[in-house]
């Protein structure tokens, strides 16, 4: 194990918690503001990597694509509030779970129907060799670009709601909605604002992992679980909490895949630790979710004091 | 003093099952500062609800400036000029004071001279030396100032205040009163609940007793504070 690979696998981490967070930050406001449980937001992620490959192919330009895709899958996702969430805000949890779901069985039907079942998405020739980063330490230069265009999304949606009046709204909204409405914030327009960014980062995220993953029906279940575990952790509602877990969860789930095998390695015989590894790496971020519940409950940064 | 502000008729609500006002008419003119009064659980919280539309009524008007109101979503009521200084505060705990002012600051009853935040640090000088901790590194006190300014700053025509003097130590209650006798003076319609009846005989100009969910007296402060037969039953003083 040399500090190269070390430090090759917590760029990855990066970048995948970077992602995470995309997808977690939306999700954590839709949740803190309106204590609606959205399944579909992975819908969301799918539809903006589909979007995002399409466009790219018809532009013929990479960042146009990506671009484009953006505010499309903003106005999908306003639209799918006006339309069908806001009548879910009222009910229980269980209502909102079950109608959510369902929204994710159309969503894969619906993208089948207009589209197939995956979509092939390249990344931009320039951009597909590796850049040397340290003598001897080579590094895909698109994944470095997927680490800056997250932490310039983190640090643009940071000054949004750490600096605008919106984002003020959006806060005190997040921690005490009665009291924002008593104060007369507009909830209802706030909240189709919030979903349309949340649902407009859902499309950053597809689009750069488009290339990297498949751009197939389902690609947003699998990752959805874990945008929940981040919202978990990080504590829900908050914006900081949702970068903290994410980057914290995208690490542990990486470097665990990464480096458990030989750690086992290490005091277990080689047969035993080959497939414990695997194993108990991928149930990782759920142990640390365990753990950061048990310590603290509400999550490390609750939005609600 | 004759313009009619806000205009409660016969109001009924309820929670669930049980309904807690019977039929409340209250009246606050342009000017007036107006007590509602009675003992714990007769309805002063859930008549100030009813009036903001967090817990709407089931039966009867509410009208703010001659539009009726009673159906009216919480935020529309409190864009259209009244401000809640709600019970137990509700501090936002993830925004600095200064952001409780900015966010909410908007000249809602187009005012000649509006509040600001600027102004509100004036009047608690202890609200700016604190400016940016955040609400939930407050003390009591503190966080009483910041709900009266952050109401201010919307510039309501009707400020509502619900328990605001409950829990602090007596020096910052005073200084609470002497705020709302300030704010009076200067033209602010007021409607206050609060226990204790010596310093609002002193400060309102009128007071409404509630028992069960009905006005049961309503009169003046001199009525009130030589009526001690009131006092003792409906207030349990």
């Amino acid at each position: 194990m040399s500090w190269i690979l070390i430090l090759e696998q917590s760029l990855n981490g990066l970048q995948f918690g970077l992602m995470l967070f995309l997808l977690a930050a939306g999700l954590t406001l839709v949740f803190g503001i309106m204590d609606m449980i959205n399944l579909a937001h992975g819908s969301l992620y799918m539809l903006g990597a589909f979007f995002a490959a399409t466009l790219v192919q018809a532009t013929g330009s990479f960042a146009l694509g990506v671009l484009l895709a953006i505010p499309a899958t903003a106005l999908a996702g306003m639209l799918l509030e006006v339309a069908v969430l806001r009548t879910l805000y009222a009910r229980d949890h269980l209502s909102q779970v079950l109608a959510t779901f369902a929204l994710i069985l159309i969503a894969n039907e619906v993208v089948r129907i207009v589209w197939g079942s995956d979509l092939q998405m390249t990344m931009p020739a320039a951009l597909s060799g590796p850049v040397q980063l340290l003598p001897g330490m080579p590094y895909p230069a698109y994944r470095l670009l997927i680490i800056g265009v997250g932490l310039a999304v983190a640090a643009l949606l940071y000054v949004l709601v750490a600096k605008t009046r919106i984002g003020m709204l959006v806060r005190a909204g997040a921690s005490n909605r009665e009291m924002a409405l008593a104060m007369g914030v507009n909830i209802q327009r706030l909240f189709t604002l919030v979903f349309g960014v949340g649902a407009a980062l859902c499309a950053v995220a597809g689009a750069m992992l488009g290339p990297l993953f498949a751009v197939q029906v389902g690609m947003g279940e699998s990752i959805l679980i874990l945008a929940f575990v981040v919202i978990v952790i990080g504590g829900i509602g908050s914006i900081r909490g949702a970068l903290v877990g994410a980057v914290l969860v995208g690490m542990v789930d990486t470097i665990g895949r990464a480096f458990l095998p030989h750690l086992f390695g290490l005091f277990l015989p080689p047969q035993f630790a080959s497939a414990a590894g695997p194993a108990i790496a991928s149930v990782l971020v759920y142990l640390l979710m365990a753990v950061v519940l048990f310590v603290r409950p509400q999550g490390l940064f609750p939005a609600r004091g | 003093m004759s313009d009619m502000l806000l205009e409660v008729a016969g109001i009924e609500t309820a929670y669930g099952q049980s309904q807690v006002l019977h039929g409340l008419d209250l009246e606050i003119r342009a000017g007036e500062t107006v007590t509602l009064l009675g003992r714990n659980g007769m309805g002063k919280t859930t008549a100030i609800r009813s009036i903001m539309g967090l817990t709407p009524a089931r039966q009867g008007a509410i009208s703010f400036r001659g539009s009726r109101i009673e159906a009216e979503a919480p935020d529309r009521i409190a864009r259209r000029g009244i401000a809640l200084v709600p019970e137990g505060r509700q501090i936002f705990p993830n925004l600095s004071v200064r952001e409780h002012l900015v966010a909410f600051a908007e000249n809602r009853s187009g005012a000649k001279e509006p509040w600001t935040p600027q102004r509100v640090f004036a009047l608690f000088p202890r609200l700016r030396e604190r400016a940016e901790h955040m609400g939930n590194q407050l003390s009591g006190g503190e966080q009483q100032m910041l709900a009266i300014g952050r109401a201010l700053v919307t510039n309501p025509y009707l400020l509502v205040l619900d328990e605001a003097t409950e829990g602090l130590a007596p020096l910052i209650r005073e200084e609470i009163w002497k705020c709302l006798a300030a704010l009076r003076a200067a033209g602010q319609t007021i409607l206050v609940v609060d226990k204790y009846i010596e310093r609002l005989v002193q400060l309102a100009d009128r007071h409404t007793i509630i028992e069960r969910g009905r006005v049961a007296w309503q009169g003046g402060s001199e009525e009130l504070s030589s009526n001690r037969e009131l006092w003792h039953r409906y207030l349990g003083v």
